[in-house]
């Protein structure tokens, strides 16, 4: 238990995907310029990154472990999510439309994000049991959700700002997030302080 | 087996599994998509402005396709153009978009109306206007913020001196400003038509508003006096004028001792 929660807290905190991996760069930026469509995107990621390891996990332990194909990992984990990302939405839309409303934009954006193959992949680079990954994917989300959240306050800071003007946009946005990235390095060893 | 062979029949497997469930999948989970509210959809302008009543032009389109309204003149941005385009697509007569633009009836600018503090808060109509009713003495005129200048979508609005100022060549008669502003002072007019507007909302007795504006109605009924057509009253102590009635002589506009009734023509 206390393994897991361990797995958890780092996922989130000293090995956020998007401030510490830089992984999932494209909707950080993208989609952090309001609240509401942070949150949005950020429980769509989260949604996938279960559902994608719950699907690839046996896929990957079933049929490329057992005949040597680890090699294909990458392309079978884009094809498989991508497909799979493509079913929920179908099903979203039939079954739950105002799921579907709040989430649709954002899935088909997700189908190919780097945040969502990297968890994947790094579950299996760290021999993760099925467990385990499931739940470093669901912190990954979480991780990942609490730096857009972050984010889009501190750009919600900088519209009301006199910024000047070469650095105005996309620039500042940078210059931003990398400040935010810095002050994440600062939570090095709190888990291992916190469970150790 | 060559192992580029068996990568091959992997990966071509899965693919078709995938590719299958997804066809099967979009076959039976099909949501029937309304094709009469889509192309309907596609003749309106999309600003979203909801001067139809409905929630946006999604909503006016599906209201359209399932008979909920049979008014295809309902959207003011998109004009008799997208009134006939519906009309050809439902099968409804197409009505008269009758054009309009917005009009600020106020001219409180800087010049005649006169100030009871320096308001330097958010920048504002609406948060400047809780606060003792805004900046200006008059309660009842323009703010002079720009919340309407903000939520234009056809940037047709400027502030002039403190006055927001709305020009009827760029306007839609979207409603956008009309139902943001906190003092309800933009109203629409019709296009091409030559009409008497009073520039004024101020409900205070004559003498309190002589105060507060050099242009503000002071309920003198002499335009009521003069006019022939039974066209203007005044409630409140502030003039109003039945644009149905009123034919644009523009007597009330000579008789009017403050200049605050207006001859206007709005040209698009």
């Amino acid at each position: 238990m206390k393994a897991l929660a361990m797995i958890f807290m780092t996922a989130i905190l000293t090995e956020n995907f998007i401030l510490c991996k830089f992984l999932g760069i494209c909707p950080f930026l993208g989609v952090s310029k309001k609240l509401n469509t942070a949150v949005g995107m950020s429980v769509a990621v989260i949604f996938v990154m279960g559902i994608a390891t719950a699907v690839t996990y046996p896929i990957n332990t079933g049929l490329l472990v057992k005949y040597n194909l680890e090699y294909l990992q990458t392309i079978v984990f884009i094809l498989v999510i991508a497909a799979l990302v493509q079913f929920v939405e179908i099903i979203l839309k039939k079954f739950i439309p105002s799921l579907y409303q709040a989430l649709g934009i954002y899935l088909p954006l997700i189908t190919t994000n780097c945040a969502v193959l990297g968890v994947v992949l790094l579950n299996i680079d760290n021999g993760y049991g099925f467990a385990q990954s499931m739940i470093n994917s669901i912190g990954a989300g979480v991780g990942f959700m609490v730096a857009m959240i972050m984010f889009a306050g501190v750009r919600e800071r900088l519209e009301g700002c006199n910024i000047p003007k070469a650095l105005n946009g996309l620039p500042i946005t940078l210059i931003a997030a990398s400040l935010v990235s810095v002050s994440f390095q600062g939570f090095t060893g709190v888990v291992e302080g916190i469970f150790g | 087996m060559n192992p580029i062979v068996t990568a091959v029949i992997v990966l071509a497997v899965l693919g078709a599994v995938c590719g299958l469930a997804l066809a099967i999948a979009s076959k039976v989970f099909a949501v029937p998509v309304d094709e009469k509210a889509e192309k309907i959809r596609e003749c309106l302008p999309g600003a979203n402005c909801g001067a139809c009543g409905f929630s946006g032009c999604d909503g006016y389109a599906a209201a359209l396709s399932k008979g909920e309204t049979t008014n295809t003149a309902l959207c003011n941005p998109g004009g008799n153009e997208a009134s006939k385009a519906i009309a050809e697509i439902t099968g409804l007569a197409a009505e008269d978009v009758k054009p309009m633009a917005a009009v600020v009836l106020c001219q409180g600018n800087n010049i005649n109306a006169s100030r009871k503090l320096e308001y330097q808060g958010v920048q504002s109509c609406k948060m400047a206007s809780q606060l003792f009713g805004g900046p200006k003495d008059c309660i009842y005129g323009c703010v002079g913020m720009g919340d309407c200048v903000n939520v234009c979508q056809y940037e047709a609005i400027q502030l002039c001196d403190g006055v927001a100022r709305i020009n009827p060549a760029l306007c839609k008669a979207c409603k956008m400003c009309v139902n943001t502003c906190p003092k309800g002072i933009i109203k629409l007019m019709p296009l091409n038509e030559t009409k008497a507007a009073v520039l004024c909302n101020n409900h205070d007795k004559g003498n309190l508003t002589m105060k507060e504006c050099k242009a503000g109605c002071i309920g003198c009924m002499k335009c009521v006096k003069v006019c022939e057509f039974d066209a203007v009253k005044v409630e409140n102590f502030c003039a109003v004028v039945d644009y149905e009635k009123c034919v644009g002589c523009g007597k009330c506009h000579e008789a009017c001792p403050k200049g605050a009734i207006d001859l206007i023509t709005l040209h698009a």
